[in-house]
């Protein structure tokens, strides 16, 4: 269908007066809540800071020092990159890809058994069940999980009763409190768009497949993983691109050692300042994110329009 | 192609909870017989077809194919393939990757399944249509790809669960015809679902009427229509006047009936009911609207009526009759080009041959 058809018949279907509302709620959305944040960020970040004077200098001059900072670092700096900086970037990506693999492996059964039960009364009360700790605030959430896997949590302490370690094992150095917390953040994220495409496929579909002599594992292959790949792609996307840019999370539960890249962004907007050089940082962690999902998507042969669905 | 593998079901029940779907089933199908359950919507059939697939275990009693016990073997294990009743066409593979789906699990080649569907698809009169998805077919055309699917696991036994109940009349007409065809090509067994008595009568060598989870008879097409063995199966399987009333007296295969509102009728006694009615028994007589004829005949098998309406179908036309006491009846005619057009009100008497009229025990009638 034609762009302008396209309009005409959204304002035939919705009256005039509805359809203006809705068409300048869409408007302001992408306007306000999209386009400009993104764009004062990116603005910010190719604008100098610290503004060097005397090399003639002003605040409102374009650059591209900032991006220069994260990879090679302070100028005249020992080091020929900014590796702590990067370090960070690249673990920050990783874990985040570590993150969304663990959350898939742990929900897709999960999706599959609530899906293809056809929700009984038993399974809703379990959808229920797993909600209702995500009506907790993700701080809070964060907080308990630092009291569960902590020196003196119920973990260390169940452990050290069984007998299996004298020493309290320290969770938080080992960031496995952390990647527990990011994994169970945005877990609800990575099952329902799973459960919802499982549960639209045809039952009969399963069973032909096995009236065929297919195994449980070329069924899945087969059948019910091309079916739910928009769910898993959608899943996958979200859990992401949060965790990647989580920071409750890596705050409560992070080691000490170990930094999240967007702690970095937080330090430069927070503690020392410089917006311009926390916008770089935070868009070159956008546009990374981006391109991942995009290449990943590309590589799996996801279609941008399934996710939506 | 492996050909007339026998099926047997020895005292089959299937229980839900306390619910019996199925109850006391003994059918004996011989092999290459196109054979079909034939019976309203929630009777059981589909029930019965699972437990012959090996989707579900019957709560008592055998499955047997070609004479071997089926207990605790699963549906990869069962040389059948079932049809779907919406075909469950998996709708991300290409035509020809549904169709030899059973080859990839065996672990076929892809050359080797390619040259198998493109076999296939010129058996279905698909040919060079390997490349599409089913959602690019019509619904004759998917129809076809299931059946392909189905015989190319090569099975003993095919079962189809209603798989025309999806398509327009015309088409549906079309694939019975086609179906049948296939059947006597590929010679195996055929065992057959639907709730339309047309594709029953048409197509098989043998039908099982089911009722609310009981077989109620069993027998060639003739058979089932008309000498049905209960008045659900009378009125189940096409037409039927029914009058019901007592036995009055009977004589050999023969009975009279003292019916409620049109006299005394004679009929011929159902074989399934010889030597069980007696004297005084409730009973229901059953005459087809087609063996009715509009003249008088002997006292016992007239019926004086006042005409309602006539319907004219271009090839034959029905008349709707009242008889004593509000008694509809229906006759239907063929167009032989001498209507002996009766007007609305008009007073009629007409009549028929006892050996075509059928009276047993009176039972249950099928619900419209
Ligand atoms: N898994 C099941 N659990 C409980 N009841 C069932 C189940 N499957 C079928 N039934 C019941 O058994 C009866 C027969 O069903 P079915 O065999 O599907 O009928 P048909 O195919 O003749 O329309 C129905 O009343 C149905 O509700
Ligand atoms: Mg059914």
């Amino acid at each position: 269908m034609k762009k302008d058809k396209l309009f005409a018949e959204f304002f035939r279907n919705n009256g005039v007066v509805l359809g203006s509302i809705l068409f300048f709620l869409v408007a302001f959305w992408i306007v306000f809540l999209i386009l400009l944040p993104q764009i004062s960020m990116l603005n910010y970040s190719l604008h100098p800071n610290p503004i060097n004077l005397d090399a003639g200098e002003f605040a409102d001059d374009y650059t591209l020092k900032n991006y220069k900072y994260l990879i090679f670092g302070p100028e005249g700096a020992s080091d020929a990159f900014n590796k702590v900086d990067l370090m960070v970037f690249v673990r920050t990506i990783i874990a985040a890809m570590a993150v969304t693999v663990m959350n898939l492996f742990l929900c897709y059964p999960l999706a599959y058994f609530l899906g293809q039960s056809k929700g009984t009364g038993f399974v809703r009360l379990l959808v229920v069940m797993l909600i209702v700790p995500y009506w907790i605030n993700e701080i809070l959430r964060a907080f308990a999980l630092r009291i569960i896997f902590g020196d003196v949590g119920v973990i260390n302490g169940l452990m050290m009763q069984m007998g299996l370690i004298d020493q309290p094992y320290d969770f938080i150095n080992a960031d496995i409190a952390l990647y527990a917390g990011l994994g169970y953040a945005y877990i609800l994220l990575m099952l329902f768009p799973m459960y919802n495409v499982i549960e639209s496929l045809d039952r009969n579909q399963i069973e032909a497949a096995r009236d065929m002599g297919a195994s449980w594992i070329r069924i899945h292959r087969r059948v019910v993983i091309p079916h739910a790949k928009p769910g898993i792609a959608s899943g996958m996307t979200m859990v992401f691109m949060l965790s990647a840019g989580a920071l409750a999370a890596p705050q409560v539960l992070g080691g000490t050692s170990s930094l999240w890249f967007t702690q970095l962004v937080y330090q430069w907007f927070n503690d020392t300042l410089n917006w311009q050089q926390g916008a770089a940082y935070a868009i070159v962690l956008l546009i990374a994110s981006i391109a991942i999902v995009l290449t990943f998507m590309k590589i799996f042969k996801v279609n941008m329009g399934d996710i939506g669905k | 192609m492996s050909s007339g593998v026998d099926v047997n079901l020895e005292n089959i029940w299937i229980k839900f909870g306390d619910f019996v779907a199925v109850r006391e089933a003994n059918v004996n199908i011989n092999g290459g017989d196109f054979f079909s359950f034939l019976g309203p919507s929630g009777c059981g059939k589909t029930t019965i077809l699972r437990a012959v697939s090996g989707f579900l275990n019957p709560s008592e009693g055998r499955v047997l194919i070609g004479g071997k016990d089926m207990a605790g073997l699963g549906p990869n294990k069962r040389p059948t393939a079932l049809i779907f009743q919406n075909l469950a066409l998996f709708p991300l593979m290409k035509v020809w990757e549904n169709i030899t789906f059973s080859m990839e699990v065996s672990g076929a080649s892809a050359g080797e399944r390619r040259k198998r569907a493109d076999e296939l698809l010129d058996m279905i009169a698909l040919p060079g249509q390997g490349d599409k998805l089913p959602s690019e077919l019509s619904g004759g055309q998917k129809q076809r790809v299931a059946i392909a699917r189905a015989l190319c696991a090569q099975p003993d036994v095919l079962l189809l669960d209603e798989p025309l109940s999806a398509l327009d009349l015309k088409l549906r007409q079309h694939m019975r015809t086609e179906l049948r065809e296939i059947q006597q090509r590929v010679g195996i067994t055929f065992i057959y679902i639907t709730h339309d008595q047309g594709e029953a009568l048409t197509m098989s060598d043998s039908v099982a009427v089911m009722r609310a989870g009981i077989i109620d008879q069993i027998g060639d097409g003739h058979a089932v229509y008309d000498t049905p063995a209960t008045p659900f199966v009378a009125s189940f399987v096409g037409e039927n006047n029914v009058f019901r009333g007592k036995i009055s007296a009977i004589n050999g295969d023969e009975a009279t009936i003292a019916t409620n509102r049109s006299g005394e009728l004679l009929s011929k006694i159902t074989p399934a009911a010889v030597g069980k009615l007696n004297v005084g028994d409730d009973a229901m007589m059953f005459v087809r609207p087609e063996v009715l004829k509009m003249q008088e005949g002997d006292a016992k098998t007239t019926i004086s009526a006042k005409v309602l309406n006539e319907e004219f179908e271009g090839n034959s036309y029905s008349i709707y009759l009242e008889g004593e006491g509000g008694k509809q009846i229906k006759m239907a005619m063929p167009n032989l080009g001498n209507d002996p057009h009766k007007a609305k009100g008009d007073m009629v008497s007409f009549s028929y041959d006892a050996s075509n009229a059928v009276v047993m025990p009176a039972g249950d009638l099928a619900s419209e």
